[in-house]
């Protein structure tokens, strides 16, 4: 009999592709939107997860999130480090600079400025160059998508390839020469401005003067204290906000989600695809159930139990959304593919396989419900009926 | 007249009313007709009469409203859900008059259908269907879907679908009356011929005069009842 269901739902090919089609769309709408969605929330906090050496992050309480600066006094450094229980403590400085390129163009660059000594904060990973290389005389690292795509410059001929920053290329940062010494492969952010890494004391001279230039204090718990404690007590201490990078990672994605409307935008796509899908998918499926009522009047007069046609519709509900699911996901992580090399934010966690999962489940359990109550109804006495 | 035992159906007193209040429509006031085993019986008479109904109740897929009608000896309708739908899967077989083949399925699929429903499995069900089908004279379309298929062999691969499981009582409703007169002749002699037997029993509803002389008995319907029952059809008007 559950050859036969499945041979019914098959030979209407048109049907059969119609579900499959809206299952396959509604599935690729549920993980497509929320993977470009989870990528952008990963980039909000790139700068952050990026940054592996630190564990604690010190900044003004006002501070909402990781691009929100809100510089302290140097001093602060030294009450940070006074702290029982930090190992140690260094100063980070970010702000946004605009860099004037050798042909005269100013592009705005994110710039990090690294504690002199340790340069702790550096990139996570070099392509070219080493992250010593900053102590040389007006040393800057620039990150390769940011040297590639931002901070190249157009064509020497027309029709020609961009000319990409090199090392030994210089910039202008409020009148100061930096020279390029290498490059950094960093986590893009939000915004993707191009990233570039410099000493603390040279951040400083490039940007413009201001009373207080410390941006974040960059500090490590004694290997002998707890995480929390030490956190808590740099708080309890200094009176600024002391947070463990997961901490840091959650406000900075609160922020992200209260303050700008891509939750509710990516939400709003995430319900059409399911509404949508469901829509095709169970309108579809319902109305081949119902164009099939006599074969099922049929069965049931010749002796099937409703129990047997429900098994039935829900292994025809099982089988399209098995394809559709599939075929959807699929397409999704076809299209991440393909956007890999792109400014695209993609991110695919095993997790949104579930939620589509969930989803495409619930738009076939919805169309084999409807389609089961009404064969469930169905007088088996129509089958005399012309 | 014979003895109970004998008898395929016997129905007392039947009545059948369709709806409620304004709209109640009365298709059986008060059926009396004993069917005998091994016997064709014909149901005739105007459209609208009540013939559907009647085999319908006799089938087991509708319940009367008053009355009695019992299938070899079984009272139908007090029979809890899942005895009737072993009792109609085991006993009944049946011949429409739109044929109402699963379209998607080969004439051999189709076949098995019933033997499915009594839990043969998928292998030896297709088997018997073939030989089923042999016997219909479709013994080389087996394969063929319906669509492939002319009015009158989809007809036979329904005789087929309606015998393959051995039933005692096969009910078919105006099994010749989509098909020519000579389609419909054949179709006829493939039921006489086939389908009948010391332990089948056919109950017929046709309007076709011209397989009258097919039946063994002929019940005359009107208005809900069974005005008559005569052994040949000369008898008729
Ligand atoms: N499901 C139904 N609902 C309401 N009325 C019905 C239904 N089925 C049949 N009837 C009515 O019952 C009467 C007998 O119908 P039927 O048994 O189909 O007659 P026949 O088969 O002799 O043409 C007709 O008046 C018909 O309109
Ligand atoms: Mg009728």
């Amino acid at each position: 009999m559950y050859r036969i269901a499945l041979k019914m739902l098959m030979g209407d090919r048109g049907k059969y592709l119609g579900i499959i089609m809206g299952l396959t769309f509604a599935s690729l709408i549920m993980t497509q939107q929320p993977a470009i969605f989870v990528g952008l929330i990963m980039r909000s906090y790139s700068f952050i997860t990026d940054l592996g050496l630190p564990d604690i992050w010190v900044m003004d309480p006002e501070v909402q999130w990781v691009d929100d600066i809100k510089p302290l006094q140097d001093t602060e450094l030294y009450r940070v480090r006074g702290v029982a229980g930090v190992a140690w403590a260094m100063p980070l400085y970010k702000g946004l600079l605009k860099a004037r390129l050798p042909n005269g163009m100013f592009q705005t660059c994110i710039v990090v400025g690294l504690d002199d000594a340790t340069l702790v904060g550096g990139p996570p990973r070099m392509v070219e160059g080493r992250l010593a290389d900053l102590r040389r005389a007006d040393a800057v690292i620039i990150d390769i998508d940011g040297a590639r795509e931002k901070l190249s410059q157009p064509p020497a001929v027309p029709g020609g390839k961009r000319v990409e920053l090199k090392v030994g290329d210089t910039l202008e940062l409020n009148d100061h020469r930096a020279v390029v010494v290498g490059f950094s492969k960093n986590t893009r952010t939000i915004l993707s401005q191009p990233v570039l890494y410099t000493t603390y004391s040279r951040a400083k001279q490039f940007a413009p003067r201001e009373r207080k230039m410390l941006s974040f204090i960059l500090a490590k718990a004694a290997s002998d204290e707890s995480l929390a404690a030490v956190t808590r007590r740099i708080g309890a201490t200094t009176g600024l906000a002391a947070y463990s990078r997961e901490e840091f990672m959650g406000v900075t994605f609160r922020y992200f989600l209260k303050n700008t409307g891509i939750p509710i935008n990516f939400g709003v796509s995430v319900m059409l695809g399911f509404i949508v899908g469901a829509a095709i998918a169970g309108q579809t499926f319902y109305s081949f159930t119902r164009e099939n009522l006599r074969q099922f009047g049929v069965l049931k007069a010749m002796g099937t139990s409703n129990w047997m046609l429900l098994r039935m519709i829900l292994l025809q509900a099982t089988l399209v959304g098995m394809i559709g699911y599939g075929l959807g996901v699929g397409l999704t992580s076809l299209f991440g593919w393909a956007m890999r090399n792109t400014i695209l934010a993609f991110k695919f966690p095993w997790y949104l396989l579930l939620f589509s999962g969930i989803g495409v489940t619930l738009i076939c359990a919805f169309a084999a419900l409807i389609s089961i109550r009404r064969v469930i109804r169905l007088e088996p006495a129509v089958v005399f009926k012309s | 007249m014979a003895a109970d035992q004998d008898l395929a159906v016997s129905c007392r007193g039947l009545l059948k009313t369709y709806g409620t209040g304004e709209a109640m429509v009365t298709a059986l006031q008060g059926v009396d007709l004993d069917v005998r085993q091994g016997e064709l019986m014909m149901l005739v008479g105007p459209s609208g009469c009540g013939k559907t109904t009647l085999i319908s109740v006799m089938a087991g897929i509708l319940d009367q409203s008053e009355g009695d009608c019992r299938v070899f000896g079984q009272d139908l309708m007090h029979l809890r859900n899942h005895a009737k739908l072993a009792f109609r899967a085991r006993n009944i077989g049946f011949v429409f008059q739109a044929y109402n083949l699963l379209p998607t399925l080969t004439a051999a699929e189709n076949v098995t259908v019933p033997l499915l429903i009594n839990g043969v499995g998928r292998k030896e069900a297709l088997k018997k269907a073939e030989q089923v089908l042999e016997q219909v004279g479709l013994g080389t379309r087996t394969r063929s879907l319906p669509s492939q298929l002319s009015g009158g062999q989809q007809q036979r691969v329904a005789i087929a679908r309606a015998i393959i499981h051995e039933p005692r009582l096969i009910v078919c409703d105006e099994p010749t009356s989509a098909l020519d007169h000579e389609t419909g002749h054949k179709v006829m002699e493939l039921l006489k011929g086939i389908a009948m037997g010391r332990d089948r029993t056919l109950v017929i509803v046709t309007h076709d005069a011209r397989i009258f002389e097919f039946a063994d008995r002929i019940a005359e319907m009107d208005d809900g009842r069974v005005t008559r029952v005569v052994t040949n059809s000369s008898q008729l008007h």
